[in-house]
């Protein structure tokens, strides 16, 4: 398992380069909304949480398709599959791989866009944490969805109708905990909230993504 | 007594069916235009709302049926997975276009009774948010039919997103109750004792509830009919090409 961890974190760091394309989404969209919207410090401080944690979730929504994809084509999926690690662990080593690959960079990525987009100072640790604890549910989320549409032709399209309205609880959890953190509100409702939903995804389901694999490579 | 599950089989449910559908669909077009004339034309005008709150005979029902649908889907998606009758698959996909219907007359309906009401065609209440989801969730569950074409294969992977879909549904309901406090009403219709609508609104209501209930069976029936007339053609189509 930690071999296949390896594997594909080495692959995503070393070959196709998308590992930084995540992050770059990230910053473009950061950088977009203000010449969108204008320069306005109070205006960008007011839509910041909600910015950075749909930015976060689009971000995480692009790189999904390398999941599964280019192991379903050169037939490695075939191998795991058969291998004697439970297709159950390799759903979940992916999904880790994915979180470290994506997740954690946004994670840490996200203060440099908060300082862009003006949120104010006293929420920057309920953005850092509360992306800590959503991003988990939002890789393992998106490993379900990879796996729903893995042998389709086209599916990266089909996938974000699929996955988007799954990630709606966390989004409204996430994006709750900084705009309450940023107004200096308690935080303790959403963000027990946002990672119950972890917690409940990363347990559960693994097991959904792993029967909809084996289904799609019978 | 004939058990439930013989309408597993396709050729039980063809018979069956062939009877039913036009029974359904004539009570269905009778209960659904009176229960809708007798609401709209024998009513009295809300003291308040005056006669837009007849639109309520076409938006409870419509948003009671997208809701009823989605569980039915669910049961449905759970028979299939678990018995793995055809039946069960088809009936599943033929309900989902019903039920994104309902979805948005429910939506639409709501959006011209809120204009004159609440003065606004949108708002980012719960209840509004929480339909517009479970469109969004209808359309993600129909596109994944139509992107299969494996019939099997489709109707496993649907039926798994569908009991997954249930419970980020209402999760998300519960996050959007969270999120916002809203506008909308709460329930229109309760056994509580006290409540509040007169029995001469509510008479046509239960009325038109149960006519889009029949719309729905009937619509179910025949749409459950041609997916399996389609993969019996299909069926054909691949025996002709082995032979």
């Amino acid at each position: 398992m930690i071999a296949l961890l390896t594997r594909d974190l080495r692959l995503a760091l070393r070959a196709g380069g998308g590992f930084g394309l995540g992050l770059a989404f990230f910053l473009i969209l950061a950088v977009l909304v203000p010449l969108g919207v204008g320069p306005e410090p109070a205006t960008l401080a007011l839509i910041a949480p909600g910015i950075l944690w749909v930015g976060a979730l689009l971000a995480c929504l692009l790189s999904l398709d390398r999941i599964f994809a280019l192991d379903f084509e050169d037939g490695s999926l075939d191998l795991l599959a058969t291998a004697p690690v439970p297709l159950e662990a390799v759903v979940t080593i992916k999904a880790l791989a994915h979180w470290l690959t994506t997740g954690l960079p946004l994670v840490l990525i996200s203060p440099v866009l908060g300082l862009l987009l003006f949120l104010p100072a006293e929420a920057y640790l309920w953005l850092i944490l509360s992306l800590l604890l959503g991003t988990p549910a939002l890789s393992v989320i998106g490993t379900f969805g990879a796996a729903l549409t893995v042998g389709l032709k086209r599916g990266g399209l089909l996938m974000s109708l699929l996955v988007l309205p799954l990630y709606i609880p966390t989004l409204v959890f996430g994006a709750e905990v900084v705009s309450r953190g940023a107004q200096g509100l308690a935080v303790n409702t959403p963000l027990a909230l946002l990672a119950g939903i972890t917690a409940g995804a990363v347990a559960l389901l693994p097991f959904a993504s792993a029967h909809v694999l084996r289904i799609n490579l019978r | 007594m004939a058990s439930f599950w013989e309408y597993a089989n396709p050729l039980k449910f063809m018979r069956t069916s062939d009877w039913l559908l036009p029974i359904v669909a004539v009570a269905a077009v009778v209960v659904t235009t009176t229960g809708l004339i007798w609401g709209f034309f024998f009513t009295p005008d809300d003291f308040r709302q005056g006669s837009t709150v007849k639109i309520v005979f076409l938006h409870v029902p419509a948003a009671m049926m997208a809701i009823n649908i989605w569980v039915m889907m669910l049961v449905a998606s759970l028979v299939w997975l678990i018995r793995r009758h055809h039946v069960s698959a088809l009936a599943a996909k033929a309900a989902a276009p019903i039920g994104l219907v309902m979805t948005l007359i429910g939506l639409i309906t709501g959006a011209v009774w809120g204009q004159p009401m609440w003065g606004t065609w949108w708002a980012w209440d719960p209840r509004l948010t929480s339909f517009l989801i479970l469109f969004l969730f209808y359309l993600g569950y129909i596109a994944l039919w139509a992107a299969i074409d494996d019939p099997d294969t489709g109707a496993d992977l649907t039926a798994v997103l569908c009991l997954v879909g249930s419970v980020f549904a209402v999760l998300s309901r519960y996050a959007a109750i969270f999120w916002n406090q809203g506008l909308h009403q709460g329930a229109s219709l309760s056994v509580a004792p006290g409540t509040r609508m007169d029995w001469a609104y509510k008479a046509p209501l239960y009325t038109c509830m149960v006519g889009f209930g029949l719309v729905f069976v009937a619509l179910l029936l025949a749409g459950t009919r041609t997916e399996i007339r389609a993969r019996r053609m299909k069926a054909l189509v691949a025996r002709e090409r082995m032979a």
